[in-house]
């Protein structure tokens, strides 16, 4: 029997879908996690139905399958050339993962240590670059930590606030990051100076247990809000719709 | 002609583009002939997955331009990240639309294309020759100048090729394949199979035939040429031999096994030896 209470994953699942709130028609782009593909799906079941979404790899969907699952309506074609285009074009807003992240929004999938001889080689830029520069882009952290949450990343693959504005109008012109997903808050970057703040504190979560998991001086407000529970509704669809094996529990364990 | 003969025209120094994408459709059987040849000192120009993994674990790569290197299904490609974190592999780290942007102008004979993606990031830093360019048009936007990515060659897998060259791709996505060809000076292609020309048409519609003639070299008619990577709709990827793949490429032990079991003869010994290892797994 399920429970009328939320666990930390569902709550971070509603955070997820609530990046895409308002975007209109563009491409939701949740990568680098269940918890944020979850999140892109709920949002068009819910708030959001005029998004898009992929299967994937090269289809838009017209229905919303389970994870996992494949869709059954295929409504579009986007191949690796098409999605390029797409994003150059700016009608799409991404939710990368990140190995680290600093206060400016600036974020490293790239490689740790130095470039020249890396301690440990990651993916590699990928299409981080492009994706910050041209549309709004968004972070998901399952474990929140001073590991990921750094002073300063080691290899710039996301563009921050201030090095989009130090590359000048060009770099700053589409350049937004409306959110960070963490396992323990929700961060944006509404401050006067464009640094990282608090925006909410999960249920149960506390701001010294923020501060203490974040690798540099991190703001959080005595008013501080909470981060919204899912409604009924919206557990209803993450439980028996869109998750029912619970793969999001892997991701943020209760 | 055969991949022995593809890549017997091809040799050491050359930049070689490299089709397909992270795990998928990616010319293995090619590559699979170039860790046979002696052919080294490659610059390989790729969107990355085992064929990056392949070379630099033998030791045939000089420099790599690349977004990334990957496995798909396992994030990070285990012999490009040995590689890079024992300084072996000299890097020329690009975003993905970059990537795309300097082949394009290749293809059209540019010196380089602009785009917006780079600014601000460490692609800059890591890159010290990229340079801007600035609109002459009254926006005055400074943009990055992509470099053209002219490639001695192009590798490249498909589903199916005609004698002459034409070639058609049946899956859902054909990355990058046409235009790695366009760039490049020589272009050979392999494929599951070759057919008259005329079969074509039945197979799938004319937006098919992704890769034409007169950018073509070479055909090589290479059954099972993309394994371990996918080749929909012919073939998904392997995914129990990407497992093993890298599970050996973890330890040099286990890889000189692997290596030695998988890599040490023809095209043929592989595809029995894969066809074993699938008969011990059941």
């Amino acid at each position: 029997m399920s429970s009328a209470v939320a666990t930390r994953a569902e709550v971070c699942v509603v955070a997820c879908a609530e990046a895409w709130r308002g975007d209109g028609e563009i491409l939701a782009s949740p990568m680098g996690g269940v918890v944020p593909t979850a999140g892109a799906r709920l949002a068009k079941l819910t708030f959001a139905p005029e998004l898009l979404l992929t299967d994937g790899e090269a289809m838009l969907a017209a229905d919303v399958p389970a994870l996992g699952a494949r869709p059954r309506v295929i409504e579009g074609w986007l191949p690796y050339r098409s999605h390029l285009a797409l994003v150059a074009g700016g009608r799409r807003h991404v939710m990368m993962g990140a190995s680290q992240l600093d206060r400016h929004g600036n974020q490293n999938i790239s490689c740790v240590g130095d470039w020249r001889r890396p301690a440990r080689q990651l993916i590699g830029v990928r299409g981080a670059p492009a994706n910050t520069l041209n549309h709004p882009t968004s972070y998901w952290i399952p474990r929140h930590s001073p590991r990921v949450l750094v002073e300063r990343v080691d290899m710039v693959s996301g563009v921050g606030y201030d090095r989009a504005a130090a590359a000048g109008p060009s770099a700053a012109r589409f350049h937004r990051i409306p959110r960070v997903v963490t396992d323990l808050a929700v961060l944006d970057f509404e401050t006067p100076d464009r640094t990282m703040r608090v925006r909410s504190l999960h249920p149960g979560v506390t701001a010294e247990e923020v501060r203490a998991a974040t690798g540099f001086p991190l703001d959080v407000p005595p008013d501080v809000q909470r981060t919204r529970d899912p409604t009924a509704a919206e557990l209803r669809l993450i439980r028996e719709v869109l998750d029912p094996a619970a793969l999001r529990d892997r991701e943020v364990p209760a | 002609m055969t991949a022995d003969e593809a890549v017997g025209r091809l040799e050491s120094g050359m930049t070689i583009g490299i089709g397909g994408w992270g795990s998928r459709r990616k010319p293995m059987a090619l590559v699979r002939a170039l860790l046979r040849s002696d052919l080294t000192d490659l610059t390989v120009v790729s969107y990355g997955g085992p064929d990056v993994g392949l070379l630099a674990a033998a030791g045939r790569i000089r420099k790599l331009v690349a977004s990334f290197a990957t496995l798909d299904s396992i994030p990070l490609e285990p012999h490009f990240r040995a590689a890079r974190q024992r300084g072996e592999l000299e890097l020329m780290e690009l975003d993905e639309s970059m990537f795309m942007w300097g082949l394009t102008a290749a293809a059209h004979r540019l010196p380089f294309l602009p785009v917006r993606a780079g600014l601000g990031s460490d692609v800059m830093r890591v890159n010290p020759t990229l340079r801007t360019v600035t609109s002459p048009y009254a926006d005055g936007e400074e943009l990055v100048a992509v470099p053209a990515l002219t490639l001695d060659a192009a590798l490249v897998h498909l589903n199916r090729a005609d004698a002459h060259g034409n070639a058609q791709y049946l899956g859902p996505d054909p990355y990058f394949d046409d235009l790695f060809c366009e760039a490049a000076r020589e272009a050979y292609v392999s494929c599951e199979r070759v057919v008259d020309t005329e079969e074509f048409a039945a197979a799938g519609g004319p937006q098919t035939l992704l890769v034409q003639r007169h950018c073509v070299t070479g055909v090589v008619e290479a059954p099972g040429g993309a394994h371990f990577t996918s080749c929909a709709p012919d073939y998904g990827r392997d995914e129990a031999f990407q497992t093993a793949y890298a599970k050996a490429a973890a330890d040099p032990d286990a890889w000189r096994e692997f290596a030695e079991r998988f890599l040490s003869g023809d095209e043929e010994d592989y595809r029995a030896a894969v066809a074993d290892s699938v008969r011990e797994a059941s």
